[in-house]
């Protein structure tokens, strides 16, 4: 099952990485940088479901109760928050950047150069 | 006994007075020039009182007396190779002893002559004792210097204060430094011995790699005693190359063939430096150093043949410059050489005690010689004898003083030159040193051959200069020949004799020169006087009085006389206008044998400048400039280049961030 979780999780982040590469739209760049966010959020929580801690999987250990162990999903929780608040940073820079030069295709923006 | 610190308050004392001298060069302090003058000679003088403790203590002493050697500097563990222990402390021996004395004692009179010299002939910016601060504290710290040379312990130590010397002669040879003579001279005779003394580094660094030998003996490769001691012990090849690296450090300091030319051009200096530091101490300093190291050097017949040799060739070569020399100082300088070269005929041919005995008596007479040279300027303010004569009329002290300083300097008995003359030809006649006899023989043969044109010259100048008419001094020198800084004193000269400040030092100097003979090393028993006292003071071989010797150097030098006397008669002492083949001889050595000649244009001008300085100037436009540009040129484009990858486009970036990840997982999974 981990194996094909992480395949989901690869092939969602290729998506979104070359959405981020390669779209001209900044609206879609943003989109595609959620869809990377999410897919490193499956994986998180797929190696945490499906992967037991060193020192609860010895002997006399408490590998039945690996299974109960949420730190990889409160993480991903916790990634989930971050994204939220990083898309509105993203859309007040969206907006920042249609009052600055009328359009949203960041191929034309390279104020970096300077 | 005597207490460490008292033989330490030797070097200090003169230290400090020269500080206090130099502090009446604070403009506020300017109204006092004249007392520093005095401040000097006090400390002097009081350096002089501790040197008769010392040498009455080193007298009463059996051989050297002993201090705590103190550590200076350590690296690592000074017993292991690896490491190194610089030491420094206080050698008190016999010959330092002595040498303190006369260093000190000497430097009081002559800073006695130049309170009356160096004031001002006519007042000029800053009144009469405007040169007094400088010069006292200069001339203060040359002697502290000169005594912390005698006394060191560790050759270092002694090396530090070998240039210290070095320094105040230069600065005190550039005394004058507004001529330009005077500043050309300083820089020449700091130069040159400086070459020399490169090659007492080498002997150092030669030691150093050595110092394995030191540590299994247990001693410091660098303390003199342990040098001395373990001469015996060292390879012959050792003792050889550290020999004649001292040796080449020596032949520079006491201005021996082919490193003289410094001193006949030293002379640009004040007159009474030229008495003490180039004629009574400093030049001798090279003398004493390889006294001081004499067990090393008779380890080796090749280094006490090359000490011989070289002071055989430099006695008879600078005694023939000396003779066609017209200017007074000149001519004692290429004396002081010649009689130098005579001490180191002594030290090679193995009678070290007798070349310590030479190096006493001459530092009187020759020291008493230059101040009469001063006393003469000091009436009529040219050092040209062409210009002098007849100055016995108003100047009958110095003339006498100048008569026995001569005598002495010929080396007529009873005065003190016969005595150690003598000796030194004995030593080389009898040639029962280490040294080879035949070498022995010819520098005897070169030493006979001085005695007659030492003669010769020292006649001309006392007759060209005392007697005879008048020709007129400074008024009659033409200008070009003038120095320019003394036009001013043109129309100055005064018929008479000099001040008492001046020649009372002359007179306790002649007096030592009349009986330092007879007093230091009487031959045979005289009243209380030790026979041979100086000799077994300093722990040399005695060897008894030849008459033979003594007869025959006796004769070839009133053959001098006589003739110097014949020619004045005729008038032509002045040398002018010789028949041939004499006067392209007299060309050839007034010309110094084309030594300068040889040295500024084609060592310096050929060889050096042409070929050694062209060539690095090339290598540094060409090869150290263009590396240095290639670098700039690459960053300069380089950056150019790298600058275009930055588009200002964030995606351009991301593929670039998206690269870096992969090459780096591909290295990680190769690195597994």
């Amino acid at each position: 099952m981990l194996e094909r979780l992480l395949i989901l999780s690869a092939v969602l982040f290729c998506i979104g990485l070359y959405g981020v590469l390669s779209r001209r739209h900044i609206i879609a760049v943003l989109m595609a940088l959620e869809l990377m966010f999410n897919a490193v959020n499956i994986a998180l929580v797929a190696f945490s479901r499906y992967v037991t801690p060193a020192d609860l999987a010895g002997p006399g250990g408490m590998a039945e109760n690996a299974r109960y162990v949420l730190t990889g999903q409160g993480l991903a929780v916790f990634v989930i928050v971050a994204a939220a608040a990083e898309v509105a940073l993203g859309l007040a820079l969206v907006i920042a950047l249609i009052r600055r030069t009328d359009t949203l295709d960041i191929t034309g923006v390279s104020l970096m150069r300077r | 006994m005597v207490a460490e610190g008292a033989v330490w308050g030797i070097i200090a004392l003169p230290l400090a007075a020269g500080a206090l001298a130099a502090a009446a060069l604070l403009p506020a302090l300017r109204p006092l020039a004249r007392a520093s003058g005095y401040v000097a000679i006090l400390g002097v003088g009081g350096a002089f009182a501790l040197s008769l403790l010392v040498l009455d203590a080193a007298l009463g002493a059996d051989g050297a007396i002993g201090f705590p050697v103190r550590s200076w500097l350590t690296v690592g563990d000074p017993t292991s190779a690896g490491g190194f222990e610089m030491t420094v402390g206080l050698l008190l021996d016999p010959l330092s002893a002595v040498m303190v004395a006369l260093v000190s004692g000497v430097s009081m009179l002559v800073m006695l002559f130049s309170l009356g010299y160096m004031r001002k002939a006519v007042d000029g910016e800053g009144g009469a004792w405007a040169d007094y601060p400088r010069y006292f504290a200069y001339m203060s710290w040359f002697t502290a210097a000169m005594l912390g040379l005698v006394l060191a312990l560790n050759l270092i130590q002694l090396f530090v204060f070998w240039e210290l010397v070095g320094l105040f002669s230069y600065l005190l040879i550039g005394f004058w430094y507004h001529r330009p003579a005077a500043a050309a001279a300083a820089k020449k005779a700091f130069i040159i011995t400086r070459i020399g003394d490169f090659g007492f580094m080498l002997a150092l660094l030669y030691l150093y790699l050595h110092r394995a030998e030191f540590l299994a003996l247990g001693e410091n490769p660098f303390e003199i005693p342990a040098i001395l001691a373990a001469a015996p012990l060292l390879p012959v090849s050792v003792a050889m190359w550290v020999s004649l690296g001292i040796l080449a450090g020596a032949m520079g300091k006491s201005a021996q063939f082919p490193l003289n030319t410094w001193l006949p051009d030293a002379m640009e200096g004040p007159t009474p430096v030229s008495s003490l530091i180039h004629a009574a101490t400093m030049v001798a300093a090279g003398v004493f150093l390889v006294a001081r190291m004499f067990p090393l050097f008779a380890e080796s017949t090749v280094a006490l043949n090359a000490v011989a040799i070289v002071g055989g060739t430099t006695a008879v070569l600078a005694a023939a410059m000396g003779v066609v020399a017209n200017d007074i100082k000149r001519v004692l300088a290429f004396s002081t050489v010649s009689q130098l070269g005579y001490m180191f005929l002594a030290l090679g041919v193995g009678a070290w005690p007798v070349a310590i005995f030479h190096l006493l008596t001459h530092a009187f007479f020759k020291c008493l010689l230059f101040l009469s040279a001063g006393s003469v300027h000091h009436s009529v303010h040219t050092f040209d004898m062409r210009y002098m004569g007849g100055l016995r009329a108003w100047m009958p002290v110095t003339y006498v003083l100048t008569l026995i300083g001569a005598l002495s300097l010929m080396g007529i008995a009873p005065l003190a030159g016969f005595w150690s003359k003598d000796e030194v030809l004995a030593a080389a006649w009898s040639a029962d040193g280490a040294g080879s006899v035949v070498v022995s023989r010819l520098v005897f043969v070169l030493g006979m051959a001085a005695v007659f044109m030492t003669a010769f010259y020292v006649s001309r100048l006392v007759l060209m200069t005392f007697h005879g008419e008048f020709r007129g001094g400074i008024d009659a020198v033409p200008d070009e020949e003038r120095i320019p800084d003394e036009a001013h004193l043109v129309g100055h000269v005064h018929r008479a004799e000099s001040p008492l400040v001046m020649t009372l030092p002359m007179a306790v100097l002649a007096v030592l020169a009349i009986i330092a003979g007879v007093a230091l090393n009487a031959l045979t028993p005289l009243g209380p006087l030790p026979v041979h006292g100086l000799t077994h003071f300093l722990g040399g071989a005695t060897r008894a009085f030849d008459p033979v010797i003594a007869g025959a150097s006796t004769l070839l030098a009133l053959t001098g006389i006589g003739l110097a006397l014949g020619m004045h008669r005729r008038g032509s002492l002045a040398l002018t206008d010789l028949p041939q083949p004499w006067s392209v001889v007299h060309r050839f050595l007034a010309r110094r044998l084309y030594m300068d000649h040889l040295y500024e244009t084609l060592i310096v001008r050929r060889v050096l400048y042409r070929g050694l300085f062209l060539a690095t100037d090339w290598a540094d436009r060409r090869l150290v400039d263009g590396t240095v540009d290639v670098v700039g040129w690459v960053g300069r484009n380089g950056g150019r280049a790298v600058a275009q990858l930055q588009t200002g486009q964030v995606q351009v970036y991301g593929v670039a961030v998206f690269m870096g990840v992969i090459v780096m997982l591909v290295l990680f999974m190769f690195q597994r």
